[in-house]
């Protein structure tokens, strides 16, 4: 005679991977996801394809540059060697 | 030989001296131009003008180029610092106006930074400067 449980026993815990809770092997398998994500990250590195517009001192206002424009030009004229 | 011949040698000397002086300060400015190997560099294009306001190197980076490109940096750099504290301003708001003016002043043929960041070779056409350049 075979007698049925209502409900299939758990197995014992016999491995270390049955001992772990499951907060444990999320975490083991986060890590192991987080791998090739990482690796995919160096891989898919991409040069962009637009040109590269160099935003240069946007904070330097234009009415500065004006304010300045005639000393650099007598500057520039002064130091003829430099420039 | 009398004192007042002597004198008056001596006289004569001294002020040859005091104008020679006077015109070498005088000349001085007028004949600094550039080194030759920066001249030379310059015209066949292996430096140029950056927005900046400094000189950049164009092509393939060689050890000559460098020193050249360092030196004249450097130079630039004291220049622009002095003025810029002359006008209340910060030396990097100095420099990027005298780069517009670097730029503006290169001659057909010579290397400038475009805005986009590339080299471009100056025609006779005006040069592609920053928008906010005068």
């Amino acid at each position: 005679m075979i007698r049925a449980y209502l409900t299939d026993p758990s197995p014992l815990a016999t491995s270390k991977l049955m001992q772990m809770t499951g907060a444990t092997i999320g975490r083991r398998l986060l890590a192991i996801a987080a791998v090739p994500l990482a690796l995919g990250g160096c891989i898919t590195v991409e040069a962009p394809t637009e040109p590269i517009v160099i935003e240069l001192n946007v904070n330097i206002r234009q009415e500065v540059i004006y304010r300045l424009a005639e000393d650099a030009g007598d500057t520039i004229e002064n130091n003829a060697d430099i420039f | 030989m009398g004192e007042h011949m002597t004198r008056s040698i001596i006289r004569t000397a001294l002020g040859a001296a005091a104008f020679a002086t006077a015109l070498g300060g005088i000349a001085a400015p007028a004949f600094a131009q550039r080194d030759p190997a920066y001249a030379a560099a310059r015209a066949a294009g292996q430096v140029g003008e950056k927005m900046d306001g400094y000189l950049g190197i164009v092509g393939a980076e060689t050890a000559e180029l460098r020193r050249i490109v360092n030196d004249i940096n450097i130079k630039r750099r004291a220049v622009y610092a002095e003025r810029a504290q002359a006008n209340n301003a910060t030396l990097e708001e100095y420099a990027l106006t005298a780069g517009c003016q670097a730029i503006l002043a290169t001659s057909p043929g010579e290397k400038y930074q475009a805005p986009d960041g590339t080299w471009q070779t100056r025609t006779s056409a005006a040069p592609m400067r920053d928008s906010r350049c005068p």
